[in-house]
């Protein structure tokens, strides 16, 4: 009977092993007697609250960001603010179209995608596939100070490094601010998240499908694209949509090294806007409270919040769905 | 036995010799040699990145720069009030956080009943730790500077950074919770203990390593975070240096964000320099993770 009471723990742990079992606690309990069942019951309750905060944590965003949102649109339509292409929230006359900081985010991401998904993605193989144990144990620690660098950092690593030295002798007419070098700058920190996300979905695959590919013939670099890939791919593209993600919401970079002029097109080596990078400008002057600037800040940051949880969802799903394929 | 070795040989040689296989193993070695290249260019941007900062800050990098205040002219300025703001912010955050975190790991991995409530708080914490930094600025800037009325304070700072680390301490503590075998539970049942005194006395002192490992982590990605407390505060020039809660305050990333935007090259070089002064700091505090990790991770055997 107790041991059963156990078993069923393994599978569920929150079930105390003596109420499984079936036995009432009284007939055990020789020590405290109530006193020691109420402190329990406290304790459990403590933790409760301490796991509930993070609940709270969640309604403060949302109410917040509404809150704001909602005022924002009783002063904007909410169809200048989706479908309008002129972003002029700081002027005397202010346009409130959003489109233009949402490109800016998809220009910057676009470009990040675009360094970090190939570079990630080989890395990952190189990683999983081809390395040795020595090797990796150098290399897994060196990706692990990449994602531990703060965005600042890299920030002005485009600001005074990737513009004036890289891009300037390719394309001459590059801005001192531009979308291309912050884009760059996003997708080296992203980088080291694909790279282990994606070599940890790799490594799940098991070996026996590897030891059939090498029984057919295939060599090693066939295996590691045409089987390991592919069986793996959802775990990688769970690890792509979260880097989206996190360019998605990355500020600082962009701040520093794409700057502040929202833009209506394609110019990636012109200043340019984003949401993130419009939620801090208007910080680093002077915003007051009640106003529709304020409210246009909650009403930008609900939309990111919007599209990182999306993403964040989709990838869940992805992950979900990959872990039950080999476990 | 020969019936099968003749054709294998015989096989595996026209095969070897076949120019089919001689150029996809040639393809094969140039596949290799790309993805090398690309897992080099990663630890290569890592070398350029260290060694521009380097380049640039390492001349304004003395004592006077580390203890001064901040200042309008480049010679004189320094970091002295911003990391006394980081270790205000650090340290309230950790007092903050590192209790919540660990209480609620403990009760979604011990206490939770496996209902619709534990999956939404579960479901909860992992998109809380996907949603952008800056969003929780707004969160701090709206609820705690605003609504609660405490101003662009350092309580606001480190509140809201607290939670945003919440989630990364949540996510390690159930990790190094769930590590914890069964077997020692068990037995400390077995001998009376009641859920409390397990969790208390049992699983939290074999799970602390991982737990503190992971707190680390956290408070070493809070140290670096700009965009939250630029917008729930934090201002970029400071001339005194906080003395309560109640005070405001700067601290280094910000600091480091309000050099960078100045044009002039002495502003940029002490950025440079701050960076150095952060990197080094978040070095120290990841080598001490390492450590704990290796330490206790080792001793801890069944």
């Amino acid at each position: 009977m107790v041991q059963r009471g156990f078993i069923e723990q393994a599978s569920a742990p929150a079930v105390s092993p003596l109420t499984a079992a079936g036995l009432p606690p009284r007939q055990l309990d020789l020590s405290g007697g109530g006193r020691r069942r109420g402190g329990e019951r406290l304790i459990s309750g403590i933790l409760l609250a301490c796991g509930s905060v993070s609940i709270l944590t969640t309604v403060g965003i949302v109410a917040i960001l509404v809150g704001e949102a909602v005022a924002f649109f009783l002063d904007v339509s909410p169809a200048e603010f989706f479908f309008g292409t002129r972003w002029t929230a700081l002027f005397r006359n202010p346009s409130w179209g959003v489109l233009p900081l949402v490109l800016g985010t998809l220009m910057v991401t676009a470009v990040a995608m675009a360094v970090a998904l190939p570079v990630g993605l080989m890395a990952a193989i190189y990683l999983s596939e081809y390395a040795r144990e020595t090797t990796r144990s150098i290399l897994k620690p060196v990706l692990e100070i990449l994602a531990g660098v703060p965005t600042i950092v890299y920030g002005y690593f485009a600001l005074t490094f990737i513009t004036p030295n890289v891009l300037k002798p390719i394309f001459p007419n590059t801005n001192v601010f531009n979308a291309l070098s912050a884009g760059i700058a996003v997708g080296i920190m992203i980088l080291p998240m694909v790279a282990s996300l994606s070599e940890d979905a790799m490594r799940a695959v098991p070996s026996s499908l590897r030891e059939a590919a090498y029984a057919l013939g295939g060599t090693k670099a066939e295996v590691a694209s045409q089987v390991v890939v592919p069986a793996a791919l959802s775990g990688i593209v769970a690890s792509f949509i979260l880097a989206i993600s996190r360019a998605v919401g990355e500020t600082m970079i962009i701040v520093i090294a794409a700057g502040n002029k929202p833009q209506w097109g394609l110019s990636f080596l012109d200043e340019i806007q984003a949401m993130t990078s419009y939620i801090v400008q208007v910080f680093t002057g002077e915003v007051v409270r009640g106003t529709t600037a304020y409210q246009s800040l909650f009403a930008v940051g609900l939309t990111l919040f919007v599209m990182t949880l999306l993403l964040n969802i989709i990838s869940q799903a992805l992950v979900s769905r990959f872990r039950e394929v080999y476990q | 036995m020969s019936v099968f070795s003749t054709p294998r040989g015989i096989v595996t040689r026209s095969l070897e010799g076949s120019p089919g296989v001689r150029s996809r193993k040639r393809r094969g070695a140039i596949v290799s040699w790309i993805y090398v290249a690309a897992t080099a260019s990663a630890v290569l941007a890592l070398a350029v990145l260290l060694w521009t900062i380097w380049d640039r800050g390492a001349s304004s990098l003395d004592l006077s720069f580390i203890t001064s205040k901040s200042s309008s002219r480049a010679e004189r300025a320094g970091i002295g009030t911003a990391l006394l703001g980081t270790l205000w912010i650090i340290t309230l955050t950790a007092l903050i956080a590192i209790p919540l975190g660990v209480g609620a790991a403990v009760y979604l991995e011990e206490y939770a009943p496996r209902n619709w409530w534990t999956r939404i708080l579960q479901t909860n914490i992992s998109n809380l730790a996907g949603v952008p930094s800056v969003v929780y600025g707004l969160l701090g800037l709206g609820v705690f500077a605003n609504i609660l009325a405490l101003g662009r304070t350092i309580i606001t700072g480190a509140l809201t950074m607290s939670l945003l680390v919440l989630p990364i301490i949540v996510i390690a503590g159930q990790e190094s919770i769930r590590a914890v075998p069964l077997s020692l539970r068990q037995g400390a049942y077995a001998l009376g203990a009641t859920k409390w005194q397990v969790t208390r006395y049992h699983v939290l002192p074999v799970a602390m390593p991982g737990i503190l490992t992971g707190t680390i982590l956290a408070l070493s990605r809070a140290i670096g975070e700009t965009a939250p407390l630029l917008v729930a505060g934090a201002s970029g020039y400071l001339t005194f240096n906080p003395d309560s809660i109640m005070d405001g305050y700067t601290v280094l990333p910000v600091q480091i964000f309000y050099w960078t935007s100045r044009p002039q090259d002495e502003f940029r070089e002490l950025a440079a320099a701050g960076i150095i002064v952060l990197m080094i700091i978040l070095l120290m505090m990841n080598s001490v993770a390492i450590v704990f990790r290796h330490r206790f991770g080792k001793r801890a055997r069944w």
